[in-house]
């Protein structure tokens, strides 16, 4: 697939999106879905100016820390508790090619499982050193990277006994506001996974799979922090060649 | 056998959570000092072009509760009906108007503030100008892929009339769904997850 760099803006709309692939609205094993879901059908319509467009995030509103959730809340000289990680990938679309500039926040539980959150109950002790967000921004080839401990997993009301894996919540921007998306990473080898009823939202488990970051050996750091893997796929947009266009658009 | 297409898949959606706001608006919920503000919190500051306009609403489940831990998104565009996007080809939209917002539903009554401005009108696909509407998207716990809508302004009936999109509710009364109430300069969108008034959501 080519890597090359897009010298125009693309202004095609995006692939529809597959709705086998994603979770379905009304999903009754995670229990909070069941008075939020939709229950009509979405109305259908290939995407206008108004979707086709996005906000662009520019490298100059991020600070230094900004993607070092090891470091970004800790006092001077301190660093949160926990396995020291790096997590890395790159951010494409459905037709492979990279999105630079996407703007990607991330959210998670301390290393004990716990969020800084004042809804938050779990009985886990708060880390003084870690406050839970970082974001990023991709770049020209659609590459990114942060710095943070492993998330803990944790209980939540749910089942009598549901827990959450390890996991990091991310939030991807990219170039359309079509393809806004909000998703989970986990980790490789967590048998919890396929215990949750959250990641068992998504009927397919091909798109479970694709949510699960590898260990990345080879781009661990020695006596520092080990890499995990997690590439992001934002959907794709057909080409304006194909448009047909009123006479002299 | 024929040629591999080569597509990916699309990541798959996961639900934004209850702690949505640590990673989008730490300031909010009382996380200071990793980000100086957050993000989309102000549209508008004194230079902006257009007419001021507040958009508040609520985001209501289908036991009529309205939800204190959404987070809303819009997307719109600027007074004279340009995005400020590098897909924008058509001109230059207002430098002072990025077009994009951010808000959580407050934790006390669930209410979700815009300070923005009217926007434009833009084309649809065929070139027919669209009525002025703002993009929404909103996450939140037990919504497990981000919903989209757009929100119509009750004092344009002549615009929405001629709109392409409202055009395509084939259940007329659900159209109404898509218009807010209120009157300039100050409109309420409460939009309904299910029941009898579920807001129209997009496939979009």
């Amino acid at each position: 697939m080519s890597d090359r760099r897009n010298d125009k803006p693309e202004t095609g709309a995006f692939f529809q999106r597959d709705r086998d692939w994603h979770a379905p609205a009304f999903t009754p094993g995670y229990k909070t879905s069941v008075l939020r879901s939709p229950q009509k059908a979405l109305l259908s319509l290939d995407g206008t100016i108004s979707e086709i467009t996005g906000p662009v995030f520019g490298h100059s509103m991020l600070s230094e820390l900004d993607n070092d959730l090891i470091h970004n809340f800790a006092k001077p000289g301190e660093s949160a508790i926990g396995e020291r990680i790096i997590v890395h990938g790159r951010v494409l679309d459905e037709r492979g090619r990279p999105v630079p500039g996407a703007l990607l926040e991330f959210w998670q539980a301390n290393a004990g499982g716990r969020y800084r959150h004042k809804k938050e109950t779990y009985l886990a002790a708060l880390d003084p050193n870690f406050g839970g967000c970082g974001r990023t921004i991709t770049d020209d080839e659609g590459y990114y990277f942060f710095r943070t401990i492993k998330p803990g997993a944790y209980p939540w009301p749910n089942g009598v006994n549901d827990w959450r894996p390890a996991h990091i919540h991310f939030s991807i921007f990219g170039h359309g506001f079509a393809q806004r998306l909000i998703t989970q990473m986990y980790f490789e080898g967590d048998p919890m996974i396929w215990k949750c009823p959250i990641v068992n939202t998504i009927p397919d488990r091909r798109a479970i799979e694709q949510l699960i970051a590898p260990l990345d050996w080879a781009n661990t750091m020695p006596m520092d922090a080990r890499a995990y893997k997690f590439d992001i796929v934002l959907r794709g947009r057909r080409s304006t060649f194909f448009e047909n266009r009123p006479e002299g658009n | 056998m024929v040629q591999d297409l080569g597509y990916l898949k699309e990541t798959a959606s996961q639900t934004a959570g209850p702690y949505v706001h640590i990673g989008l608006t730490p300031n909010f919920c009382g996380i200071s000092g990793v980000y100086k503000a957050d993000l989309g919190t102000s549209m508008v500051n004194d230079k902006t072009l257009g007419q001021r306009i507040t958009v508040r609403g609520r985001v209501i489940d289908g036991a009529g509760m309205p939800l204190k831990d959404a987070l809303i998104e819009i997307w719109q565009a600027d007074a004279s009906g340009l995005y400020n996007s590098p897909a924008e080809m058509r001109g230059t939209a207002d430098p002072n108007f990025a077009g994009w917002g951010r808000c959580p539903t407050s934790a006390e009554d669930g209410v979700f503030t815009f300070e923005t401005v009217k926007p434009g009108r833009v084309p649809f696909k065929d070139g027919r100008l669209m009525a002025p509407h703002i993009t929404l998207w909103i996450v939140a716990r037990g919504i497990n892929i981000g919903l989209h809508t757009r929100m119509y302004f009750p004092d344009e009936a002549a615009a929405n009339a001629e709109d392409p999109l409202l055009a395509r509710v084939e259940h007329r009364h659900r159209a109404e769904t898509l218009v807010a109430a209120g009157a300039a300069p100050s409109y309420t969108f409460d939009i309904h997850l299910q029941g009898e008034k579920e807001t129209v959501f997009l496939d979009i």
